[in-house]
């Protein structure tokens, strides 16, 4: 029962580690991004999942209405998501750059030009 | 009128002045909108440190929403002293600006620059002011995002390198940062900073804010480059363009070490953080770590820049070794030397600056000689050193000396030692520029005698007469900062 009461904390870690690994063992410069946006989106899980409420309706008044769930985590997670999407989209445009820049976009051979620029 | 919403002023204004700037497509009014912006921060974050010095802390609910349901903007002498200094800075490092990024940056993407300064002075101010935990992250990720792209602005290309990796670590650490939020908001059910405080001593399992707390510990210690989450520094700032190295050296990391403070000594509270985990002698570690190993590292830097890099990485490592000592005198130190160091840092980078405007470089062949070729740069330059140093007569001797007490008085001997022995790791770093610029020839073809235009001299001899007052009338920085460390112990309602 706890295993599953727990469902979306188990999905949140999951995500969480599964993002930072590729982040740190991805030599490849778009790979190390989609890990990012990996670790970014468990941490939208971690702030929506327990706002849910087990029979809760969304938070609108109305007649009925009794029990709810928190909308605030919902507002949060909107932000977070821009937030996100402005990091992902900047990420890019640098990645472009460098491309531009070094002819490619793998970390390994990218160090290897600067060393050659010393 | 106008007065009562100062709180929330500092950060739009220049929130507002951003897009503005980009519609105006003009390097020219993009610079001249920025200087009035800086000059009004200034003024504004002046004038609530006042109001703050004399009747406590103010309190500003955005749109009349009252905290905690609404995001509360609070003042208090902690903040305002960080907000001052970072519009401090910004002013200085604008009319600087003009002439250096006339020469490092392309004509067509002036205006962006401006944009971007814009956005990130106001990214640093609304962090300083907010007292909501989540409006922090935002802001957080505003100072961040325009960070990553002023310092892709850099000439060399190995600045989109360093900006990239900035922005991973970065978002990584700001990601943590909203991990520990969020896992202090399930248990505390609040963002309001003041709110939480109060809340947190009824919450009765420790556990989740034990991790709440280490989340937030490595996400900030990510931004501040606390030893060793560095990595991302030392390109970052020695890449970026002149103008942009002495304002983020001179406050981002700055404005993250309050993060931590108001985190740890406000919201937390002095006995959760150091008497019921060992958040105190993890953090000394780290800091002597980072006094060492970074100022070592400084040492043998083939570029000044780079050097000035690593040196922030250790002297970051003074002011989390005053925040670990977990006492008032220790946090009013810490304090004393992110306000000394911020300006002793900006100064050198402009100086700096001044370098690699006449010699195309800062690498340490190219300012051979400079003693000959800028005498007055070379000079300033060395009274900054000297600051980092700790001598006295400079800001640094009067916040390491406030440091070196606080250290006696809490019975750490060892950490006093710590401080003196490595100070010695700066004058080696310091000397090696010395060595340079007074005892070796200019290299062949150098000008005879070329110091920089007083557009951008001028503000960096000020920055540099300002580190020198600071150092001789040390009093107003030290009172103000145990001010601050008073506001940020005794916070909660």
């Amino acid at each position: 029962m706890t295993l599953l009461g727990h469902f979306t904390y188990w999905a949140t870690v999951f995500l969480m580690m599964t993002g930072l690994h590729v982040v740190i063992s991805r030599g490849n410069l778009v790979k190390k991004l989609v890990g990012l946006g990996i670790f970014q989106t468990s941490v939208y899980l971690l702030y929506i999942g327990p706002g849910k409420l087990v029979g809760g309706t969304a938070p609108i008044v109305g007649p009925g209405i009794a029990t709810y769930s928190n909308p605030l985590p919902h507002v949060l997670i909107l932000t977070a998501i821009v937030v996100g999407v402005a990091t992902l989209a900047v990420g890019l445009a640098l990645v472009v750059r460098i491309r531009e820049a070094y002819g490619t976009i793998e970390e390994d051979e990218l160090l290897a030009a600067d060393a050659e620029d010393d | 009128m106008l007065a009562q919403h100062l709180p929330v002023l500092v950060a739009v204004v220049p929130l507002v002045a951003a897009p503005l700037i980009v519609v105006a497509r003009s390097g020219f009014l993009g610079w001249v909108t920025a200087l009035l912006v800086a000059a009004a921060t200034t003024a504004m974050s002046a004038a609530l440190l006042a109001q703050a010095t004399a009747s406590g802390t103010i309190s500003y609910a955005i749109g009349s929403w009252p905290p905690p349901w609404g995001i509360e903007y609070r003042v208090d002498a902690a903040n305002a002293l960080v907000a001052l200094l970072v519009s401090a800075v910004a002013l200085v490092v604008v009319p600087y600006a003009r002439r250096s990024v006339s020469a490092e940056v392309g004509q067509d993407r002036q205006y962006l620059f401006y944009a971007l300064l814009m956005l990130c002075l106001a990214g640093l101010l609304g962090m300083a002011l907010t007292g909501d935990a989540f409006n922090l992250f935002v802001f957080l990720e505003i100072s961040s995002l325009s960070t990553y792209v002023l310092i892709a602005l850099g000439r060399h290309r190995r600045a989109l390198l360093a900006a990239y990796q900035y922005l991973v670590l970065g978002t990584t650490g700001a990601t943590f940062y909203v991990i520990g939020v969020g896992l202090l908001y399930l248990a505390t059910g609040t963002l309001n900073f003041a709110d939480m405080a109060v809340r947190l001593a009824d919450v009765r399992d420790a556990r989740p804010l034990a991790a709440g707390l280490a989340f937030i510990t490595a996400g900030i210690g990510l931004k501040l480059a606390l030893f060793p989450l560095h990595a991302w520094l030392p390109n970052a700032y020695a890449c970026a363009p002149s103008a942009v190295s002495a304002f983020v050296a001179a406050t981002a990391t700055k404005v993250s070490i309050y993060v931590l403070m108001r985190v740890y000594f406000s919201v937390f509270g002095v006995d959760a953080v150091f008497r019921d985990l060992p958040t105190g002698a993890i953090l000394a570690v780290l800091s002597v770590a980072a006094m060492f190993a970074a100022s070592a590292a400084a040492i043998v830097q083939p570029d000044l820049k780079r050097l000035l890099a690593f040196s922030s990485v250790g002297q970051v490592g003074y002011i989390t070794l005053g925040i670990s000592l977990g006492s008032a005198p220790g946090l009013a130190a810490a304090m004393a030397h992110v306000v000394n160091h911020g300006i002793t840092k900006g100064a050198l980078f402009l100086l700096a600056g001044a370098m690699a405007l006449r010699l195309g470089g800062t690498g340490m062949d190219r300012v051979a000689g400079l003693a000959r070729t800028m005498p007055v740069t070379a000079f300033a330059f060395v009274v900054g050193g000297l600051s980092l140093i700790g001598v006295p007569g400079t800001a640094g001797f009067a916040s390491k000396w406030a440091l070196v007490s606080a250290a006696i008085e809490a019975g750490r001997w060892w950490i006093a030692g710590a401080v003196l022995l490595s100070s010695l790791l700066a004058v080696a770093y310091v000397w090696r520029f010395v060595e340079c610029a007074y005892f070796r020839e200019p290299p062949a073809g150098a000008p005879d005698r070329d110091e920089a235009p007083a557009d951008m001299t001028g503000p960096a001899l000020a920055l540099t007469a300002a580190v020198v007052a600071a150092g001789l009338f040390a009093s107003p920085v030290l009172e103000a900062s145990t001010r601050a460390a008073a506001a940020l112990m005794g916070f909660a309602r």
